[in-house]
């Protein structure tokens, strides 16, 4: 439905956006998860109309939006400070699309009291939106965006400012109001559990350009590059240098490890970090001599409630490892990953 | 601070109101008393209350017209200066601003410069025609009054307006923009909304300045009009009637105190941090065809407005165009040193004839007092005020009833009980000092005050606790911090006492004026020397409140207003 086609865009003189491009389907939760200053709020206010690309096309259903104006997209966009009309109430704030609209005025009420009864706040209606909470305005925003039925929904970190117990609880009523209301939606954050909870599809913006787009389970499983493993918070990163490639070895710090066969050849001295994800590790106490397993020292362990957070150090290099068990600080230790659940990435 | 005892409080109160007391509030009694005393009562048979409802007529017709047209001006050049960047912005802007600092003979001689009968405009007219007369007679009209208090006035809408709209969240016009709205909805429903307290506290402000306007109706008006400030002197000084004079006054005098409670109640901002602007700045450059256009026009527009009259002025001071009074045959044309030169010479033909360099001596002596007057009394009463004694509810409007009383009424005042022995026989005329530290007080005590309240107890225990008494605590913390706001202050008296024109016209001796007293005069008097000598001296004093304001803008912290 929506076709993002190779925006580019600078901001301040510096390159902000260097060809973005993307779709969104109908129906579908579209998640751009990048770092602050990544432009992911700028590609929201370009496909709004709010700011122009220097060059870049946003296509919906086909057609060009070069020249529709902002009030006539009929998209909704909830914005991360959310907005809301300081001189209005709450029922204000909900009905001024539908008054922009012309509705009758039985229908705007009608339409408004429906979208206080889907947050939940109908005894609200006649409030100042100033006197709300962070919560409380969160939902006026979305049912204020929602009132218009928009043909596609877009949220800035629409739960950046609220504390954690409340962004849990609010992600929840978000993925139930959206799924109902089958609206496309492109939802930004900085946040990647909320984008994996949330989203059908994950781009990853960087730099100005959309490093990897897939499911959540894709780019959990198979992240493109070491950056993205380290952005999503995968694991482990280790530098190594390919030491033998029949089978394929890495030589790190630590330890050589035996990883799977790549499909693109690898040739020995090539440097390549390795991914070492924490929930894979293998613990013992007994060192006996297996492959892919070396000897470290606890300096670490901290309780996390479902395992124990192991810092361990290994030849200068630390490394986390998740364990059933607690460890006692400064003893010896032996881990091991099993080659096939190492991930090499070259260096290019 | 911590402790809030009653009699220190009362104790830094006493020599501010004591001050006050003698020299506000018994003139202002006098003022009462002239107008209910029995001379009055008998002079009813004489009274006309034409003499009352002209002036009243006119100055609510013309303060009213200037605030519209200064609307119309005001309101989009805040947004430029609001909304977007563009190249030579900030230049354009402190220039914009200017204005507000400069005296009102300042103002009026740079527009006699433009439209007046030997103004740049007439003169290329005669000289383009072959004319012998000027053509355009756009001076002593409304046209002319309209005009200048334009130009006054829309520093004060850029200022108080344009704050508001760059600190209003861009945001919340976008979010109308997506709900549908269109551009002019946005700014209707939305925009103007949540501007309006600014709006109407700076539309109120505009009018109360318009409304009391004395030099520029005097000036450019000429005597066919006058605002009720005008003809209070011209009763006053011209027909020695101080029944209706301080009757005139006292109308004035509730209604501009009315104005500015009301002033006062709308300029609370009503919704805290949720309309404000989450990012530093709103600028950006006109990316549209009709934005660049807009930008174009205004930033053309502002320029005529504000630049013409300032280099009209500047530039007519050092040309001669005509002979001088009693000179025959051709005078020599052109780039001339000589009305500046002329400011050092004593040409002492007439009695009241006084040498200019007396008058910039006058000045600058009267603002050194008014300096040592207005920022003890002015810092004085902002540490009172910023101590939260009950005292102070009593005594704080007490003290800012000064804020409504206009320059012509305080001179009226003095006039009244000040005029005998030893005030007026003294050698120094010290009124004139005393009524230029009343004028200037109000924006000692509003540029303190913040400051005084901002130092952090803590500072001031920590230092205690570090052994230091009270008066290192005062010298090392107090005055450091402060120390800004203090200049601010100063460089304030300075210029306002340099160039206040309405209680020094009642005030000066004839013999020891003021700088803009001395331009009144000479401007006012037939001859190319007198009107260059009076640009010459015009174009200084513009000099030095350019500076001063500068001064004021580079050392003022951002973000705090002057009203």
């Amino acid at each position: 439905m929506l076709e993002v086609q190779n925006l580019i865009k600078d901001y301040e003189n510096k390159p902000l956006l260097k060809g973005v491009s993307f779709t969104v389907d109908k129906g579908q939760l579209v998640c751009l998860l990048g770092a602050s200053g990544s432009g992911k709020s700028t590609v929201l206010r370009i496909i709004a109309g709010l700011e122009e690309p220097q060059s870049g096309a946003v296509l919906w259903q086909g057609q060009n939006l070069r020249d529709t104006p902002t009030h006539k997209r009929g998209f909704g966009l909830m914005f991360q400070d959310y907005a809301l009309f300081p001189h209005k109430t709450v029922a204000q704030n909900i009905a001024f699309g539908l008054q922009m609209q012309r509705l009758p005025e039985d229908e705007i009420a009608q339409r408004v009291r429906a979208g206080l009864e889907s947050i939940r706040m109908q005894s609200f209606a006649d409030r100042p939106v100033t006197e709300l909470s962070g919560g409380e305005q969160q939902r006026v925003a979305l049912a204020r965006a929602l009132a218009l039925s928009p043909s596609l929904l877009m949220l800035d970190e629409p739960l950046g400012a609220l504390d954690h117990t409340l962004r849990t609880q609010l992600i929840q009523e978000l993925r139930a109001m959206l799924r109902q209301s089958q609206i496309p939606v492109i939802y930004v954050t900085h946040d990647r559990e909320e984008a994996f909870g949330l989203a059908d599809r994950l781009l990853i913006l960087h730099e100005g350009v959309i490093l990897q787009q897939g499911t959540p389970q894709e780019l959990f499983k198979q992240p493109a590059s070491p950056w993205v493993a380290e952005f999503l918070g995968l694991g482990n990163l280790v530098p190594g240098v390919v030491s033998q490639t029949e089978p394929l070895t890495v030589k790190t710090a630590f330890a050589e490890l035996s990883v799977p066969t790549q499909r693109q050849t690898l040739v020995a001295g090539q440097e390549c970090k390795l991914l070492l994800r924490p929930e894979d590790a293998l613990l013992s106490s007994a060192a006996t001599p297996e492959s892919n397993a070396f000897g470290c020292v606890v300096r670490d362990s901290r309780f996390m409630g479902e395992y124990h957070q192991l810092e361990l150090l290994c030849g200068g290099v630390s490394l986390l490892a998740r364990s059933q068990e607690p460890a006692q600080i400064g003893a010896g230790l032996q881990a091991q990953w099993s080659p096939e659940r190492i991930q090499v990435f070259p260096n290019s | 601070m911590t402790k809030r005892s009653a009699p220190l409080t009362f104790a830094l109160w006493l020599i501010p109101l004591a001050f006050l007391a003698f020299f506000f509030y018994q003139p202002l009694i006098a003022i009462f008393r002239v107008v209910f005393s029995e001379r009055f009562s008998q002079g009813w048979a004489l009274f006309e209350w034409s003499q009352v409802i002209k002036p009243l007529r006119f100055s609510f017709l013309q303060a009213i017209l200037s605030t519209l047209l200064t609307l119309a001006v005001g309101l989009p050049a805040a947004w430029l200066f609001a909304r977007f960047e563009f190249p030579g912005r900030q230049t354009l802007r402190a220039v914009s601003l200017l204005p507000f600092i400069l005296p009102t003979v300042v103002v009026a001689a740079a527009f006699n410069t433009l439209i007046g009968p030997q103004g740049w405009i007439n003169r290329a007219l005669m000289a383009l025609f072959n004319l012998s007369a000027p053509p355009l007679k756009l001076l002593n009209s409304l046209f002319a009054i309209l005009l200048a208090h334009v130009f006054y006035n829309t520093s004060i809408i850029i200022r108080i307006v344009g704050a508001a709209w760059s600190r209003l969240n861009p945001r919340l016009e976008h979010a109308a923009r997506l709900l549908g709205a269109k551009p002019w909805q946005a700014f209707t429903k939305v925009t103007l909304p949540l501007l309006t307290p600014s709006l109407l506290s700076a539309s109120l402000l505009v009018f109360l300045f318009d409304f009391t306007s004395f030099g520029v109706v005097l000036m450019l008006g000429g005597p066919r009009f006058s605002t009720i400030e005008v003809e209070i002197y011209n009763q006053a000084m011209n027909r020695f009637n101080l029944p209706v004079a301080g009757l005139l006054s006292l109308i004035q005098l509730g209604i501009t105190l009315l104005v500015t409670l009301l002033q006062n109640r709308v300029n609370t901002p009503r919704y805290g941090k949720a309309a404000l602007n989450p990012e530093r700045s709103a600028l950006s450059r006109p990316a549209k065809p009709w934005q660049k256009t807009f930008v174009v026009l205004m930033v053309v527009c502002l320029i005529g407005l504000f630049a013409v009259p300032i280099f009209s002025l500047i530039t007519r001071s050092f040309v001669t165009l005509e002979a001088d009074r009693g000179q025959r045959g051709e005078a020599a044309l052109g780039f001339t040193l000589r009305y500046y030169r002329e400011l050092f010479h004593n040409r002492s033909g007439s009695i009241f004839y006084v040498p200019p360099i007396q008058a910039i001596r006058n000045s600058l002596v009267y603002s050194g007092v008014a300096i040592l007057i207005a920022g003890s009394l002015g810092t004085l009463s902002a540490y009172a005020m910023a101590r939260h004694a009950r005292l102070n509810r009593l005594l704080e409007p007490l003290f800012m009833l000064p804020l409504g009383a206009s320059a012509v009424t305080l001179g009226l005042g003095f006039l009244l009980v000040f005029n005998r022995a030893p005030w007026v026989n003294s050698s120094f005329p010290i009124m004139v000092p005393i009524a230029h530290s009343l004028i200037a007080l109000p924006f000692v005590v509003r540029t303190m005050l913040p400051a005084v309240r901002g130092i952090p107890v803590s500072l001031r225990e920590a230092s205690r606790s570090l052994g230091a008494n009270p008066l290192q605590v005062l010298l090392r913390v107090d005055l450091p911090i402060l120390l800004r706001n203090l200049l601010v202050s100063l460089v304030f008296v300075f210029t306002i006492s340099l160039g206040e024109f309405g209680a020094s016209s009642f005030l000066s001796n004839p013999h020891a004026p003021t700088i803009p007293v001395a331009i009144y005069r000479y401007i006012s008097q037939p001859g190319a020397l007198n009107y260059g000598q009076a640009l010459a001296m015009s174009s200084l004093l513009l000099l030095v409140c350019g500076l001063g304001s500068l001064l004021i803008e580079k050392i003022r912290l951002p973000g705090e207003e002057l009203f």
